[in-house]
C-alpha cells in the first residue's frame, strides 16, 4: 500500500518534471519578441475595454500606441489627458492635451412638450422602434425613449429619468467613450466639449421640420428661426436643415442664444448664476442700438463726404 | 386533385373573413386629396404638375423617378394646391400632391363603360399601357408591373401564377373583386400570360376558404374560352400568398436563397394587378382606384365594408365615412393583422397598394409578456423560408452582422409565423425585421462597392 502510493508520487513528479523541461525549452526556442512597452502602456491604462478609444480593448489600444508613429490618432477618452500623459512618457512621445468631452442628449421632448400621437407596443427597443417608423410623438428626429443608450453605457452613467421620458447623463460617471452615442438610433446624443467648470451651452433638439412643423411636434423644439445665429456674436451658431448648432469649439458662453431662442431650445447647464434673460435682452438691444447709431452716423459721414466732393464740381460748373 | 399548398412551415390563424359578404361600394369623392409620389417600390416619381395647375381625372401628375418606379396619376378633377412633404402612414414624411377636388371629369380617351373587351391586343402595346396606367403589383409589394412583365431576353418565363390566396386573415377586398369582377380578372391573366410568351401557362391560385370565388372563376374560364388557364384550389395556410410560397404550392420548385421566381420559370401577380392590367390595357384607365376592406374584430356588422377607393383619399375621411373608429379598437392597421402596418397617422393618404383599415380590440392586439426561449423550435417548425428564427434572434440581440447573414435573415418574408408561433410571446418578427434591414443594408453596399471597384479597374484598363 505505501509503495505504490510513494510509487505514484515518484512517477508523477518525474513525468511533471519531464514535461516541464519539454515546455521551458519549447519557450525558449520559440520565444515571440514583443515590444515590453505595450505590457507597460497597458498597465496604465483604465481597463474599462470599453473601445471608446476606436480600438477592441485597452490592451489592443497599447499595441496600436506603441506601433503608431506619434499619439495623434491614439486617444483614450475614459483615462483623459492624465492617462494618455503617463503613456506619452513611457513611448517617448508628446501628447496633443484634449479638452474633455461629455455625452449630451440633444432632445428636450419631454412627455408634457412633445405630445404622444400614438402608443408604441413593440419591442423595447429604440433600434427596432426606428426601423419600424418615425416613433410614437409628432417628432420624426427626436429621442425615442426605449433606452438602448441605457444598455450600451458600461459605466452607469445614462439613466431614463421617467417623468420626461429622455435620459439623463451622470456628468461624473460619462467618460465620453461614446458607446450611447453610436447606440442611439437617432444619433441623438452627441459629445461635446465639457466645458470649462462643465459650463456648456447646446442646442437641445435635432428637429429638421420647417418652423410650424416642428413648433406642432414639440413645444421645446428648435424652429429654426435662426434668430440666435444672428444674435451670436461669435459666429458659432449655423442653421442647416431648420435646426440650429453651436459650434463649442467657438462658442464663449457668453448665453445670449439662450436668452433669445424663443422656444427654449437652447440650453447652457452648470452656470454658477441662472438665465437674466431680460438683463441680457437689454443688453442685446443696447448693443443693436449703438451699433445701428454707429452705420447711421457712418452713413450720413459718408453721404456728406459724397456731397462735398460732388459741390466742386458743382461749382465748377457754375463757373463754367 | 389533392389540394395543394407549400411544403416548409406556415401556421393556421383564424381566418375571420368577416367582410366576405359586403359587396363593393364606391366612396365618395372628398374635398381633397394627397397623392403621395411614393406609391411603389424603387424611386419615388418626380411631379410633373405645378401649384394651380387643373387637372382632370386620370391625366398624369408624376414621372417614374428611375428605372423601377411608376407613372402616378391625378385620381380625381380639380387644382393643385401644392406640392408638399406630408406624413404618411408611418409618420415618415414623403412628398404628397394635393388635390382640391372639382367635379369628376376624367381625360379623355378612357373607357368608362362595362363593356367587357376580349380582344387582345400585341404584346408591346399592352406592356407599354401597363407602364403608361402607372400599374404596380397590388399584392403588398407594389413591384412596377411592367418590370416584372418583362424579365429580359434571358428568362424563360414557363408559368404566370394569379395570387387569389388571400392568406391574410380579415381582409376580402380580393375575394370581392374575385367575385364581382371575376371576367375582367380572367382577361387581364390572359393579357399578362400574352406578354409573358406563348409557351407560359398561366394557373390561378385561390385557397380553399373561398368556394364561391373558385366556381366564379372556373365558370368565367370556361364561358371566356381560354383552355390554358387553370384554376388550382390551395389548402388553408398562412402565408400562401408569399410569392415563394405560392410558386412552391403551385409549380412544385423552390425559389433559391437571393433568387427572383423568374429563376425557376415563375412570374407571380395578385388579382388586383389583374384587374388593374384588364382596365389599364382594355379601357385605358390608369391605376387610381383600389379595393379596400373595412373590418375588424370590434367593428359592428354593418359596419363591415368593401370599398372601391381612389388613392389620396385621407384615411380619416373614408374611417369617417365607414361609420367612425368603432369603440374599443387599439390598434388600427393597414393590410391584414399578420403582416400589416400599424397606422401611426390617420391622417395619411390611400396609395395604390392599401388594403384595409383593419380596427383590432386590445384583446386581440395586447402583447403578453415574454419569458426565456425554451429552444421548442414552434418558430423554426413554423417558418415558411426554412430559417431559424430564434437563432437569428439571438444573433440580431448580439448585433453579429456576419452570422446574421451567414443563417440567411436576409431571406427572411417578414411573414409573422414565428413570432405567431412562439408560446414564449418573444418578439422575434421585430428583432428580426430589424436585421435583415441591416443585413440588406449591408449586401446592398458591398455591391455598390464591387460595382464601383470593377468600373475603376475597366477605366484604368482603358487608360
Amino acid at each position: 500500500m505505501t509503495q505504490s502510493i510513494i510509487w505514484t508520487i515518484l512517477i508523477l513528479a518525474g513525468l511533471g518534471l519531464v514535461l516541464a523541461l519539454v515546455l521551458f525549452f519549447i519557450a525558449k526556442k520559440f520565444k515571440v519578441e514583443e515590444d515590453p512597452r505595450i505590457d507597460e502602456v497597458e498597465k496604465v491604462m483604465p481597463g474599462a475595454n470599453c473601445g471608446g478609444c476606436g480600438f477592441a480593448g485597452c490592451r489592443a489600444f497599447a499595441d496600436a500606441a506603441v506601433k503608431a508613429p506619434n499619439l495623434d490618432n491614439n486617444y483614450c477618452p475614459v483615462g483623459g489627458n492624465e492617462v494618455m500623459k503617463k503613456v506619452a512618457s513611457i513611448l517617448g512621445y508628446e501628447v496633443k492635451e484634449k479638452a474633455p468631452m461629455v455625452a449630451v442628449v440633444r432632445c428636450s421632448g419631454s412627455c408634457d412638450k412633445r405630445p404622444k400621437t400614438n402608443d408604441y407596443d413593440g419591442l423595447a427597443s429604440c433600434k427596432v422602434k426606428a426601423a419600424l417608423y418615425a416613433g410614437d410623438t409628432g417628432c420624426a428626429y427626436g429621442c425615442l425613449g426605449c433606452g438602448d443608450c441605457v444598455e450600451a453605457c458600461q459605466f452607469g452613467g445614462i439613466t431614463m429619468d421617467p417623468e420626461t421620458g429622455l435620459p439623463v447623463v451622470d456628468e461624473s460617471k460619462c467618460t465620453a467613450c461614446g458607446a450611447c452615442s453610436k447606440a442611439c438610433p437617432k444619433h441623438v446624443i452627441e459629445l461635446r466639449n465639457k466645458g470649462p467648470r462643465s459650463m456648456r451651452v447646446y442646442v437641445s433638439c435635432m428637429n429638421k421640420d420647417k418652423g410650424p412643423a416642428a413648433k406642432k411636434a414639440c413645444a421645446a423644439a428648435c424652429i429654426g428661426c435662426g434668430i440666435c445665429a444672428k444674435t451670436c456674436t461669435h459666429e458659432a451658431i449655423t442653421v442647416t436643415d431648420n435646426v440650429a448648432y453651436i459650434d463649442y469649439t467657438k462658442c464663449k458662453l457668453c448665453r445670449e442664444c439662450e436668452a433669445m431662442c424663443p422656444t427654449g431650445a437652447i440650453h447652457g447647464v452648470n452656470f454658477p448664476k441662472p438665465l437674466d434673460k431680460e438683463g441680457i435682452k437689454a443688453r442685446i438691444a443696447e448693443r443693436n442700438r449703438k451699433a445701428k447709431e454707429a452705420a447711421e452716423a457712418a452713413k450720413a459721414a459718408a453721404a456728406e463726404a459724397a456731397a462735398k466732393e460732388a459741390e466742386p464740381v458743382k461749382k465748377e460748373e457754375n463757373n463754367g | 386533385m389533392a389540394k395543394r399548398t407549400f411544403s416548409i412551415g406556415g401556421v393556421h390563424p383564424d381566418d375571420a373573413k368577416i367582410a366576405r359578404d359586403c359587396a363593393i361600394e364606391v366612396l365618395p369623392l372628398p374635398q381633397t386629396v394627397y397623392i403621395s409620389m411614393a406609391q411603389h417600390l424603387g424611386a419615388p416619381a418626380k411631379p410633373i404638375v405645378a401649384v394651380g395647375d387643373k387637372v382632370k381625372v386620370g391625366q398624369v401628375i408624376a414621372e417614374p423617378g428611375g428605372f423601377i418606379s411608376a407613372f402616378v396619376h391625378s385620381s380625381v378633377s380639380g387644382t393643385v394646391k401644392s406640392i408638399a412633404p406630408r406624413k404618411d402612414i408611418s409618420g415618415n414624411l414623403m412628398t404628397h400632391v394635393e388635390i382640391a377636388v372639382e367635379g369628376d371629369e376624367w381625360v379623355e380617351g378612357v373607357d368608362l363603360s362595362d363593356t367587357l373587351i376580349t380582344k387582345l391586343p400585341e404584346r408591346e402595346v399592352a406592356l407599354e399601357r401597363i407602364k403608361a396606367c402607372g400599374v404596380v403589383g397590388l399584392g403588398g409589394a407594389t413591384f412596377p408591373t411592367h418590370v416584372k412583365l418583362n424579365p429580359g431576353p434571358n428568362a424563360k418565363p414557363e408559368c404566370l401564377i394569379l395570387n387569389g390566396a388571400e392568406c391574410e386573415p380579415y381582409l376580402t377586398s380580393d375575394y370581392r373583386i374575385l367575385l364581382e369582377r371575376t371576367k375582367e380578372i380572367v382577361i387581364g391573366a390572359a393579357i399578362m400570360k400574352n406578354i409573358l410568351g406563348p409557351e407560359c401557362k398561366c394557373v390561378i391560385g385561390i385557397e380553399e376558404n373561398k368556394p364561391a370565388a373558385i366556381k366564379a372563376v372556373e365558370e368565367a374560364v370556361v364561358v371566356l374560352g381560354y383552355q390554358d388557364i387553370d384554376v388550382m384550389t390551395l389548402k388553408k395556410k398562412y402565408p400562401q400568398g408569399g410569392e415563394k410560397q405560392l410558386i412552391d404550392a403551385v409549380m412544385k420548385r423552390q425559389v433559391k436563397s437571393g433568387g427572383l421566381p423568374i429563376s425557376v420559370g415563375a412570374v407571380v401577380q395578385n388579382v388586383a394587378t389583374a384587374l388593374a392590367v384588364y382596365e389599364a390595357v382594355q379601357k385605358n384607365k390608369p391605376l387610381i382606384t383600389n379595393t379596400l376592406t373595412i373590418t375588424g374584430d370590434c367593428v359592428a356588422k354593418e359596419n363591415l365594408h368593401n370599398y372601391l377607393f381612389r388613392i389620396g383619399m385621407p384615411l380619416s375621411y373614408i374611417a369617417e365615412y365607414a361609420g367612425g373608429i368603432p369603440e374599443g379598437a387599439a390598434k388600427l392597421i393597414s393590410g391584414g393583422p399578420m403582416m400589416g402596418k400599424a397606422i401611426a397617422n390617420l391622417d395619411a393618404c390611400t396609395v395604390k397598394g392599401s388594403s384595409s383599415i383593419l380596427y383590432l380590440s386590445a384583446k386581440a392586439t395586447k402583447r403578453a409578456e415574454a419569458s426565456a426561449c425554451i429552444r421548442c423550435g414552434r418558430c423554426a417548425d413554423a417558418c415558411p423560408m426554412g430559417l431559424e428564427p430564434f437563432l437569428l434572434n439571438r444573433l440580431a440581440k448580439a448585433g453579429d452582422m456576419e452570422q446574421l447573414e451567414a443563417n440567411a435573415v436576409q431571406d427572411c418574408i417578414s411573414c409573422g409565423s414565428c413570432q405567431f408561433s412562439c408560446p414564449a410571446n418573444i418578439a422575434l418578427l421585430d428583432r428580426i425585421n430589424m436585421a435583415k434591414g441591416q443585413v440588406l443594408g449591408i449586401i446592398r453596399a458591398r455591391a455598390a462597392a464591387a460595382k464601383a471597384a470593377a468600373e475603376a479597374a475597366k477605366s484604368n484598363e482603358a487608360k
